[in-house]
């Protein structure tokens, strides 16, 4: 009860800070069209409200405050004009229909479990060869660190163009960049978790003759499972981050990357905002589930106490 | 018996044979001498504690039996083989410190793990769980996870799965050194009584004097820098021993002997 409290108001804090924030952005768009309207603001002229701070004509034209959360185009669209582009581009939409975010969400959606699923394959598959090979461990590890430093932006479109020319297209290439995201948390964390049992749990082991195979199912893998978990959550994310971007670049027609595309060709503030809000939430359910999955299994596992 | 020794041993009974035995780590500080000059024969149905202050190389010397170390000089061998072929027999079986059962796994399951490694039929493990709980006094907390268990019933099942293959030898490597007083008596009696039942040869490392004279048929005392023996003693009492057999005098003299042997291994330091 005490935590609910707690989230809330923070919650409500930053929706006052966004309302707050959204006075200053839009206060000159909404001067602007109030003086083409032919409502009196001071200044009169646009040239001379230019020079001034937005302050101060937040400060002489306070009739115009509400008007700032309410505009078509604003440079900041407010709380509630957000939620309801949201509320009208999915409950109130056809789930088929070219408007529907959920259909644009599915789109990335499609895109970024391909990419995650390879993305983890291939980063426990690295992982594993990581742990097991002194060579892997000392040619791949570098690798993986560099290939994160490479700015996804700069490196997407190129991503997208080689693949083109060898005849993939469609959902593959977009799936390719998020798993290029994805991979390295899994790795990281898995090559952690392959390497955390002790000397004591090795040292049993070779009591036992085990061989590397046995070594691995029976005691590396579970223990790893924790730390896998903890990557995957971070995986999802960078995949769903990865899917977005890759629909840039190709000038996407569906998919989230493509709905903030366009709405920054139209100047549609709202539907940019609203994209974005439905990535993050996309993105919260996709963590809130590996998190349910993740309890289920170390619960079955015995290892939640 | 179903163990034969091989012809080569020295001694139709003996089980360990150390001769000469070096031991040298290579530290960033230079090299420590863990294990110098090492002569021991433990005999076929021992009970041999190691004694000695700390960093003597009792750990060390119960590793390189085990394989998880190797001599730099002399020899050893382990049912008249190398440890390593002794190791691949899976001719021991080691009980660390701490217990460490996986969590992941109940207990029949922690016992079950080198069975499975081992290649035991499902029935012939199942038949060796409950065998081996009923040793250590743990039947009907088979499905328990390991966090569900006290620290002395974590160790005792830590016992249980080096007992449940067909290991003549146990090494146990201060098994009982994180329990209190009560629970140790208590754990030593059994231990008592199961190697009297099962005819295993035990070596068991420990800090307490008491203990290693209540447990043993042999007492290896140790000094450090270099570690090394500095006396074996062949223990009088008898095989069957109740608690209060540490009030007798034979004990309180052999305890007094082991006392004598580690101050004289402190005083030339
Ligand atoms: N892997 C290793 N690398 C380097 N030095 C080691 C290693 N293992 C043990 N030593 C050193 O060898 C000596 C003997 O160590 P050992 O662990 O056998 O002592 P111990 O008698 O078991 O002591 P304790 O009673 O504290 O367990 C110590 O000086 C220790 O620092
Ligand atoms: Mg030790």
């Amino acid at each position: 009860m005490k935590n609910i409290l707690a989230v809330l108001t923070v919650v409500a804090a930053i929706i006052a800070f966004w309302y707050a924030a959204c006075v200053p952005m839009n206060i000159k768009g909404v001067l602007d069209q109030a003086e083409r309207a032919g409502t009196e603001v001071s200044p009169a002229t646009a040239k001379e409200r230019r020079d001034m701070g937005t302050f101060g004509l937040v400060a002489s034209n306070t009739f115009a405050i509400a008007d700032t959360w309410a505009q078509d185009r604003p440079r900041l669209p407010a709380p509630h004009q957000v939620a309801v582009e949201l509320w009208k581009t999915t409950v109130e939409k056809k789930i088929t229909s070219k408007r529907s975010l959920i259909y644009h969400g599915q789109v990335t959606l499609s895109a970024t479990l391909l990419g995650f699923a390879i993305g983890t394959g291939l980063g426990i598959l690295l992982a594993v060869g990581i742990v097991h090979s002194k060579v892997m461990d000392m040619s791949v590890m570098p690798w993986a660190i560099v290939s994160q430093t490479i700015p996804i932006i700069a490196l997407a479109p190129m991503i997208i163009v080689v693949l083109y020319s060898i005849g993939v297209q469609g959902i593959l290439p977009k799936a390719i960049i998020s798993a290029y995201l994805s991979f390295f948390p899994v790795v990281v964390g898995m090559v952690k978790g392959l390497r955390s049992p002790d000397h004591m749990q090795l040292d049993l082991l070779k009591t036992y003759n085990a061989s590397t195979a046995q070594g691995f199912w029976k005691l590396r893998l579970p223990s790893s499972l924790p730390y896998l978990f903890a990557s995957l959550k971070i995986g999802i994310a960078a995949s769903l981050v990865g899917a977005i971007v890759g629909e840039l670049p190709t000038g996407a027609v569906a998919g989230l990357g493509a709905r903030l595309l366009a709405g920054s060709y139209y100047g549609q503030t709202v539907q940019i905002w609203s994209a974005l809000f439905a990535a993050a939430i996309l993105a919260a359910l996709l963590v809130a589930l590996l998190g349910l999955i993740e309890r289920l299994v170390l619960k079955r596992m015995g290892m939640s106490a | 018996m179903t163990n034969e020794t091989t012809p080569q041993a020295s001694s139709p009974q003996a089980v360990v044979e150390a001769r000469d035995l070096n031991l040298v780590f290579e530290t960033n500080d230079g090299p420590v001498q863990a294990l110098k000059d090492v002569n021991l024969t433990i005999n076929k149905g021992d009970f041999v504690s190691f004694i000695g202050p700390s960093g003597c190389g009792k750990t060390t010397f119960l590793r390189v039996m085990a394989a998880l170390e190797h001599p730099t000089s002399g020899s050893i061998t382990v049912n008249g083989m190398t440890p390593d072929e002794a190791r691949q027999k899976r001719a021991y079986g080691y009980v660390f410190q701490a217990a460490g059962l996986y969590p992941w796994r109940t207990i029949a399951k922690n016992i079950k793990l080198p069975l499975e490694i081992m290649g035991y039929s499902k029935e012939e493990q199942d038949k060796r769980v409950a065998q081996v709980l009923d040793l250590v006094e743990l039947s009907g907390f088979g499905g328990k996870y390991p966090w569900q268990l006290s620290g002395g019933m974590q160790q005792r099942a830590s016992i249980a799965r080096a007992l449940a293959f067909d290991a003549d030898i146990l090494l146990m490597d201060e098994p009982f050194g994180a329990l209190d007083e009560i629970v140790r008596d208590h754990l030593n009696e059994q231990l008592l009584k199961l190697w009297a039942r099962t005819d295993k040869t035990i070596g068991f490392v420990t800090h307490s004097i008491p203990e290693a004279v209540y447990l043993s048929t042999k007492i290896v005392v140790m000094s450090p820098r270099p570690g090394r023996i500095t006396d074996v003693i062949e223990s009088t009492l008898p095989k069957e021993r109740p608690l209060d057999i540490r009030d007798s005098q034979e004990f309180i003299d052999i305890a007094h002997r082991v006392r004598e042997g580690l101050r004289a291994g402190h005083s030339d330091d």
